[in-house]
Order: structure tokens, then sequence, then C-alpha cells
């Protein structure tokens, strides 16, 4: 039991014991490697590294609820960048020209609707056909994507709207308006998850779809709502992230469901569904944004960034289940 | 008895259906432009198709055994940076057999996570395909790799050649799927395949190392990639070091598209150059009726989701899913 209980701390605990180990680890090795005399835990540097956690962050909290349902998304990244093109086009067409800087809110709207519908249209086909959200949002992934191609052709769009720049670029409580989304966002989605019927659901289904369906959980609409949930976070992601940059380019968001699924998976939820938790998603966003930006201080390029942390997320893989089948085999006892 | 019959009732359907669309596919864009059957565009679609296809081949097994595998087209970005890096340094004939070695033990690796460590597919390919492409970045330097004497090497051969009429990559696709498709078909290694996908389980049960198969079909796939990256390097005597992103995806949706279950335990050799097939042919008929190049992605969307659902309703027997 106690043994257990170890595990179970260890496990909850780990991904934060392991940002602290960053911390410690890139302070040390910045003061001998690094080529600016800035220390790595400066306090301008570590809000930077909140605000750039924004958009992976938003949309991770989205892709723990749908993989806690025991499906996946990975068409995030296309949801992503339509409603960017939508959000920068949308400003500038002709029946809004009277609105002035009122045209704002409307292109938010129109951003978060198209993810919305977006997120919908995965939903619905796994809910009514009955594909495996893998397959669904793989296939959709592609056509999203060449939505936004045949939206605009290769061409980035542009569209720099200076109130909305000075919106994005504002500092609140010392924290930047991309942080106070992804703060938002998270503790929403951790009061949804913790405190509702519908997050104790999700757990429900994903750890027994059949016992879910017996106890008269509504499966369908259920993953439905969430599959809209996380186009709503793909768009909310895009609209903290351009309002600031102006400019979006067609293949935007690429990889960015390998990125929001490694930070998830990082945070210990589960793939098989029934497990996981908000704030852990959160330690695993940090964790990586963290490596990202550590890496680049003392010196590392992309190239170690890709290798370092696809082998910490096999050893992450590895090392779970080590910690599982240790609990399992205590319990036993 | 009678369930049996009708879930070869159902399996059959399933094939006809990926067959029927092809047919009526080809008909159609042939009655939109009678160019699209000519022998010069059906050679030309083959042969653009068969890096694909050789990665698709090998992917196949990775399916069937229950695993999936997005590693692929970092994988291959790798090979064949490596081969055209190796190329001027010792030589093509000590540079083939190099890259080939290396690929392979980046397949080996993965077969060994996946198969002896069990962990699952998905996460662990999705960090190789990380991991491969900042090993080829920091094997390249981030330089895009060229041969520099274009014309005095017979390296051009296995993307550029062609020998009875037939360009060599076709030839290569062709001899490695029939290959592959006998060792699928008819060794009991294949069946041994089928059975760690069907029911792993059960084949432990019977007596099936599933540890060693998974690794070995992790092993083929690197060997397919292998042979993709020499065809790609040849082809263009030169190379990004990102040539091959996003190709796993258009694997495993040729893949899907003929018909291998991602649960694994049923898909074929053939029907997978069918869905590769596919894929090339519809590219390449909606750019010869003029539409955008990127319509192929909206429409690609459609027939995977069309393609996957019209196989799970005729296996269930009911159109719409059960889900409440």
């Amino acid at each position: 039991m106690e043994a257990g209980k170890l595990s179970k701390f260890l496990k909850n605990g780990a991904i934060w014991g392991f940002i602290v180990f960053e911390l410690i680890f890139f302070s040390v090795a910045g003061q001998f490697l690094s080529l600016s005399d800035k220390a790595f835990m400066d306090v301008d540097n570590m809000l930077l590294l909140l605000k750039q956690s924004a958009p992976i962050g938003i949309i991770a909290m989205g892709m723990t609820i749908i993989m806690i349902n025991g499906n996946i998304d990975l068409s995030v990244g296309a949801i992503f960048a339509l409603s960017a093109v939508i959000l920068l086009d949308s400003m500038t067409w002709t029946i809004f020209a009277g609105l002035g800087d009122w045209v704002i809110p409307v292109s938010w709207g129109l951003a978060l609707l198209t993810g919305v519908v977006l997120g919908a249209i995965n939903g619905l086909i796994v809910w009514k056909t009955g594909v495996d959200a893998f397959i669904v949002t793989l296939g959709s992934m592609l056509g999203f994507r060449g939505l936004v191609f045949m939206y605009n052709g290769e061409n980035p769009t542009s569209n720099l709207n200076w109130t909305l720049v000075d919106f994005a670029e504002a500092q609140f409580l010392g924290l930047h308006t991309a942080t106070w989304f992804l703060a938002v966002v998270t503790f929403v989605i951790w009061y949804v998850m913790t405190r509702t019927v519908h997050g104790r659901n999700a757990y429900a289904i994903g750890d027994n779809r059949e016992a879910a369906v017996n106890a008269g959980i509504k499966v369908g609409p259920h993953m439905l709502i969430n599959f809209m949930i996380i186009g709503f976070l793909a768009a909310l992601s895009a609209v903290v992230f351009y309002s600031e940059s102006g400019s979006v380019n067609p293949n935007d968001g690429q990889l960015y469901e390998l990125w929001v699924i490694t930070a998830v998976v990082l945070g210990g939820t589960k793939l098989t569904g029934g497990a996981g938790s908000i704030l852990s998603t959160l330690g695993g966003v940090l964790a990586i944004q963290l490596l990202r930006k550590g890496l680049g201080h003392i010196g590392a390029d992309t190239s170690t960034v890709n290798l370092v942390i696809g082998l910490i997320l096999i050893a992450v893989l590895f090392l779970d289940r080590q910690l599982n089948t240790k609990g399992k085999e205590e319990l036993k006892i | 008895m009678a369930s049996m019959s009708k879930a070869d009732i159902g399996r059959f359907l399933a094939r006809q259906g990926i067959l029927i669309a092809f047919a009526v596919f080809i008909i159609g864009f042939t009655l939109a432009n009678e160019r699209f059957l000519s022998p010069d565009n059906v050679m030309g679609v083959v042969r653009s198709s068969a890096i694909l296809g050789v990665m698709a081949l090998g992917v196949t097994f990775v399916v069937i055994s229950g695993n999936l595998d997005l590693s692929v087209g970092s994988m291959m970005s790798f090979s064949t940076i490596v081969v055209l890096d190796l190329h001027d340094k010792i030589g093509p004939a000590l540079a083939i057999p190099a890259m080939f070695a290396m690929t392979l033990c980046l397949g080996a690796f993965i077969g060994f996570l996946v198969g002896y460590l069990k962990l699952n597919s998905l996460i662990v390919t999705l960090g190789m395909l990380s991991a491969i492409h900042g090993l080829t970045l920091t094997y390249s330097g981030g330089q895009n790799m060229d041969i520099v004497d274009k014309e005095g090497t017979w390296f051009a051969v296995f993307g550029q050649g062609s020998a009875l009429g037939i360009p060599v990559p076709i030839l290569i696709f062709i001899l490695l799927a029939a290959l592959l498709g006998i060792i699928l078909a008819k060794t009991p290694f294949g069946r041994k395949v089928y059975a760690v996908g069907g029911n792993g389980t059960a084949a432990t049960f019977s007596g099936i190392k599933r540890a060693r198969v998974v690794f070995l079909c992790y092993v083929m796939s690197a060997f397919c990639v292998a042979v993709a990256g020499l065809i790609q390097a040849s082809r263009s005597m030169g190379s990004q070091n990102t040539v091959g992103q996003g190709l796993e995806l258009d694997v495993l949706a040729a893949v899907i598209l003929g018909g291998a279950s991602l649960l694994g335990g049923s898909g074929t050799i053939f029907k997978t150059v069918i869905g590769v097939l596919i894929l090339g042919f519809i590219q390449n008929g909606l750019l010869l009726i003029g539409l955008q190049f990127y319509v192929q992605y909206v429409v690609t969307w459609v027939i995977i989701i069309l393609a996957v659902w019209l196989d799970i309703a005729a296996k269930r027997g009911k159109l719409w899913s059960n889900i409440a």
C-alpha cells in the first residue's frame, strides 16, 4: 500500500521534478556553455517562456480531454492554420469595412467558429461512422490543410492590425496576454475535468466504453462535444498567436499535433484513455518549452532539440510502463 | 458456418468496394480527358508513385502486425541524405550498403522498442520521427546534399534508368511488391504476422514469438524505406533534409485505402499497391481535369473516410455506427 502510494506520487510529481531538474541543469550548464551573459532563470526569460508555451499549451488542454476519452486528434495543426487564415483574412472583407476596430471581435468570432465547425465535422464522423478517430483525423488533417491551400494558394495571408498587436503584446500583472489565455484555458478545462459531470464521463468512457454506455452515458454526443472543444482551442491558439504576428503561411501549424501529443504524453496521459490530468499536461507543455529554450541557451541547434525530445518521449513511455507494472505488482500483494 | 460465410461476404464486399471505386475513377477521368489512360501518362503516374509505394509495402507489414509506423518519412530523409553524402566520400558501391546498414539499425531500434519492450508504437514512432529528423540535421549540418559529379557516376540508374523500356523505379516497386507479397501470403512468417496482429495473446499461446515477429516487421519496413531513399537520392542526385517530411501520412493513407485495418490482422500487399495507385491516379486525374493541386488533399480525405467507413459498415452489416 505504502509503495503503491509512492509510485503514484512519483508519477504525478515526476513531470514537475523534471522541470526543476531542467531549470537547475540549464542554469548551471548555461554558466559554462552559454554565449550570452544573461542567466537562464532571468525573470524576462521565464515570462517569455510562458508566453511561448501558450500556442501548444492551449491545444494540449483539448488534446488531454480527447486522449482521456480514448481518442486522438491529428488535425489540430490544420485547424490552427485554417482558423488563422480566416482570422486575418476576414478583417479585410469589405462587408466589415465600416466596423473600424470592432472588426476584431467579429474576426475572432469567425476564427473560433471555424475551429468549432471543423472539430464538429471530425466529431460527427467519429460518432456516426464509427471509424477510428486516428483515421478520421488523419484524413481531415490532409483535408483541412488542403482547404488552407485552396483558400490562398501558397501565398501567406497577412494583415497586421496595430490595435490587435498592442493587445497581444500587452502585459497584465507581468504576464503576457498569451500567458493569460493559457492560464484561463487551463483553469476552465481543469474545472470541467475535475468538477463536472462532463469530466467524469470523459474518464468513464475512456476507461471502459461499454460500461459507460450501460451506465447511460451518451457516448456519441459526448465525443462530439470534445472534438468541438479541441477545435475551439486550436482556433483560440491561432487567435492568440496570429493577433501578434499578423501573417500566416499555409504550412503553419504543421507538426503541431506532434508537439501537442508529446506534451500530453509527457504529462502522463494514457493513449488508451481513462487516465490523465490537466495540470500534468501543463507540466508537459512547460517541460518541452524549457527543453527547447534551454538547449538553445546552451548553444545547441534545432537538430539536437528534435533528437532529445524524441528520445525523451520514448524514455518517458518506458519509465511510465516500468512504474505502472511495479504499482500493479504491489497491489497484488 | 453461417456467420463464417457472412464474414466472408463482408470481406468480399469490402475488397470489391475499393476496386469498384478505382474503376469508377479511371472511367470518369478517362471520359474527362483522353490523355489520362495514355501509356505515357500511366507510366508517369506509376513512376512517381514508386517511392511512396515502396515505403507503403513495408508499412503494410507493420500495420498488419497491429502496430503503426509514423517514422518512415523522416527515416527516408535520413537514408537519402546519408547515401548522397557517402556517395562522394566512399563511392556508390560502398555507400549503398552502408546506408542500408544504418537505416536497418534504425528499424531494428524501433523494432526492439515496440517488439521486445512492448512500448506503444504510435508514441515510439512519433518520437523517432522527431529523433531521426534531428539525427539527419546533425549528420548534414543542416546543409543540402548534392552529388558533385552528376555525370561521372552510375548511381543515377536506380531513379532515372530504365530496362526493357520500363523505368527502374517501377521495376523495383514491382519486384519488391511481388517478393513481399509472397512472403506475406505464402510463408510461415507471413502467417505469423497476421496471427500476431489478429490476436496477439492467442498467437503467443500458440507458440509464436510475438516480439520477434514485430521486430522483423520494423526491420522490413526500414529496408523498404532504404530502397525508397535510394530511388529518391538517385532520381534527384541531391536533396534537402526534409525530403521525406509528411510522407508517413501519405503512406499510411495508401495502406488504409488498401483496406488494412489499423487494429491489425488484415490487409494484403496487393491491396496496398491498389491503394498507392488510387492515390497516384487521383492526384494525376484531378490535375489533368484542370483542378488546383491542393484539391487532391480534400479528395483524399473524403476517399479515405469513405473507404474505411464502407469497409466497417460491410463488416457490421449496418451503415451507421452503434455508438449511442
